[in-house]
Order: structure tokens, then C-alpha cells, then sequence
């Protein structure tokens, strides 16, 4: 079975511009999230921040997953390479949140079940 | 020595260092799963130990001594936007030593190593800030996970810089060409894990309160 070489491989990798692009879009979306910060509960929150208040979380959390993409599938080159190293990633990833989220609600009933004086 | 990388028959018919690095970046995933699910569980708890605390005004009901938000954000910021553009740089710099041009890769190499230097210092920085303040690994449940969980990315960081330095010594001794460019391919896929790490670190511990 014939193997790619190293010039073959990198065939299909995004140019310079590329990169430039989306590390202007990764920057601006670093600055929206402190943005959004700020007019939420920064020196500037008012009235708009207050009403932005209960989607404030899931929006910071969809522009980091959104930058996370970003960076595995351009700069790590995930949307060209195999998808075996899209598999490698990505399972371990999907553990990691189903972990992050279980022990969140397990310790969540941990410490409501000690409030209670349970 | 031969300026040829060894060709290298695999099953995948890809090359094993690089399925390595990606297994060792899976298992790191859930290293920092753990850390992330630990500073998480117990931020609803951190209020009933003594402050300071990252986002919220603390008063010792002993002293009445009010403590104000420890955390920092816009210096942050400048670490955290730094390491974003050092992927940026690195990847210019994978993209020189495949071409072959050693300017390109020694500049942006250069350029991703001066980054990652500013990051480790902005956190040598914090952290000792924060133990002026009152804020130690054993003060508060605060303290105790976020000193972990930082500080065991920061480490992620410096053994990055140190790699990168590496990296480029041997760019400066013309002794990573084209030919050997996964050398570095694989450095920068491990210096990406420590920034989208931080990507994911930078909003739960900073931004959230």
C-alpha cells in the first residue's frame, strides 16, 4: 500500500490567508465573549445586560464551542486529515462532557440532599 | 544524516507519531475533564469558605474586612488572545517548514514562542498576585480548584514553550526541513490542545460567574 509523502499529505491544507482569516474571526469572537461579559455584569451593564442575563451562559459557551471547532478542524487540521483522528478527538470529547455533565447534576443532588439536612 | 523522513509502513496507513499524539491528546481531554468537572462542582460551594473569591465582594463577618473580585479580566484577556494568535503563528510556521522557506518558520516560531512566554508569565503574574491577596491553594474551595486547574494548564504551556524552543534550535541548526516537517506538525498539534484547553478554561473560570 502506497503511503503519502510529506508534500502530498499537506496537500489540501489551508494557505496563509486562510489562516489569517480565521485567526481575525477566533479574535473577534474573543472579544465578544468579554463584550458580552461586560455589558452583563461589567462596569457598563444596564438594562440591556439585565435582560441578556439568563442567555449569558449558553451564549458564552456556543462561542467557545464555536472557537474550539474552529481551531481542531483548520489549525489542527482535522477537516482534511484522516477521520481517524477526527475519532481519536472527538470520542474522548464526548466522554469528557457526559463526565463534566453527571458530576454536575450528581453533585447538584449532593448538595441539595445536605441542604436539606438529609 | 538523511534530510529524508523514514517512510514508514503502518496497517492505517498513517503515521504512528502522529495517531500517537492524537491518542495522547484524547487521554488529555479527560485528564482535563476531571479538573474542569472539579473547579465546576464546587463553585456553588466556594461562597461558605473565607474569601477572596473571583467574581464576588467578601466581608470576614470577624473583622468586617470587605475583600474585593480578585480576578483580573482584561489582563486575561491579552494572555488569552496572545495564545490564540500563538495558533495562528504556529500554524504559519508549519506552513514555512513545509514550503522550505526558513525565514517564514524561524519568524512565526519565534513570534509562537514569545506568546507562549507572555502567557506563562501573565500567569506566574496572577498567581502571585493572587497569593498577595489571600488567595492560596488551601484558603478557599475557590483557591484550591482553580490553582489546580490553571496551574496544571500552565504547566501544559511551559513544557509547550520548551518543546517550540526545541523545535526551534533545530530550525536554527538547518536541521528541521521540509522533509522532517511533522516534527513540528506535531509539536503544534500538542501547543492547538493547550490552546483550545484554554479556550474552554477562559469563559467556565473568568467569564462565568
Amino acid at each position: 500500500m502506497a503511503h503519502p509523502t510529506a508534500h502530498e499529505h499537506e496537500a489540501g491544507h489551508p494557505t496563509p490567508g486562510t489562516y489569517a482569516k480565521i485567526g481575525l474571526f477566533l479574535f473577534i469572537l474573543t472579544a465578544l465573549e468579554v463584550g458580552l461579559y461586560e455589558i452583563t455584569y461589567g462596569e457598563h451593564a444596564g438594562a440591556f445586560g439585565h435582560e441578556i442575563q439568563p442567555f449569558f451562559v449558553p451564549l458564552l459557551l456556543a462561542l467557545s464551542a464555536v472557537k474550539f471547532a474552529l481551531v481542531a478542524m483548520f489549525y489542527m487540521h482535522l477537516k482534511q486529515d484522516s477521520r481517524l483522528f477526527s475519532g481519536v478527538f472527538v470520542f474522548p470529547i464526548i466522554i469528557a462532557a457526559v463526565i463534566i455533565f453527571s458530576l454536575m447534576v450528581l453533585m447538584a443532588y449532593h448538595w441539595a440532599f445536605a441542604a436539606s439536612g438529609g | 544524516m538523511s534530510d529524508h523522513a523514514p517512510a514508514l509502513e503502518t496497517s492505517t496507513g498513517l503515521d504512528s507519531r502522529k495517531l500517537a499524539i492524537w491518542t495522547f491528546i484524547g487521554s488529555e481531554c479527560l485528564f482535563f475533564a476531571t479538573l474542569i468537572s472539579n473547579y465546576l462542582v464546587h463553585k456553588q460551594q466556594w461562597l461558605t469558605g473565607p474569601g477572596p473569591f473571583p467574581h464576588e465582594v467578601w466581608t470576614d463577618p470577624a473583622t468586617g474586612k470587605v475583600l474585593e473580585p480578585i480576578i483580573e479580566i482584561p489582563l486575561v484577556t491579552v494572555g488569552t488572545a496572545l495564545l490564540l494568535f500563538s495558533s495562528l503563528f504556529i500554524v504559519l510556521a508549519l506552513y514555512g517548514a513545509q514550503k522550505g522557506r526558513r525565514g517564514m518558520l524561524l519568524g512565526w516560531l519565534g513570534a509562537t514562542i514569545l506568546c507562549g512566554l507572555f502567557f506563562v508569565g501573565m500567569q506566574v503574574y496572577e498567581f502571585t498576585h493572587f497569593v498577595h491577596k489571600g488567595l492560596t491553594l488551601q484558603r478557599n474551595m475557590f483557591g484550591a480548584s482553580f490553582f489546580v486547574l490553571t496551574g496544571f494548564h500552565g504547566t501544559h504551556v511551559t513544557i509547550g514553550v520548551i518543546w517550540l524552543i526545541t523545535m526551534f534550535i533545530l530550525a536554527l541548526r538547518k536541521q528541521l526541513p521540509s522533509t522532517r516537517s511533522l516534527n513540528l506538525e506535531i509539536a503544534a498539534l500538542y501547543w492547538h490542545f493547550v490552546d483550545v484547553v484554554w479556550v474552554v478554561i477562559f469563559p467556565v473560570v473568568y467569564l462565568i460567574k
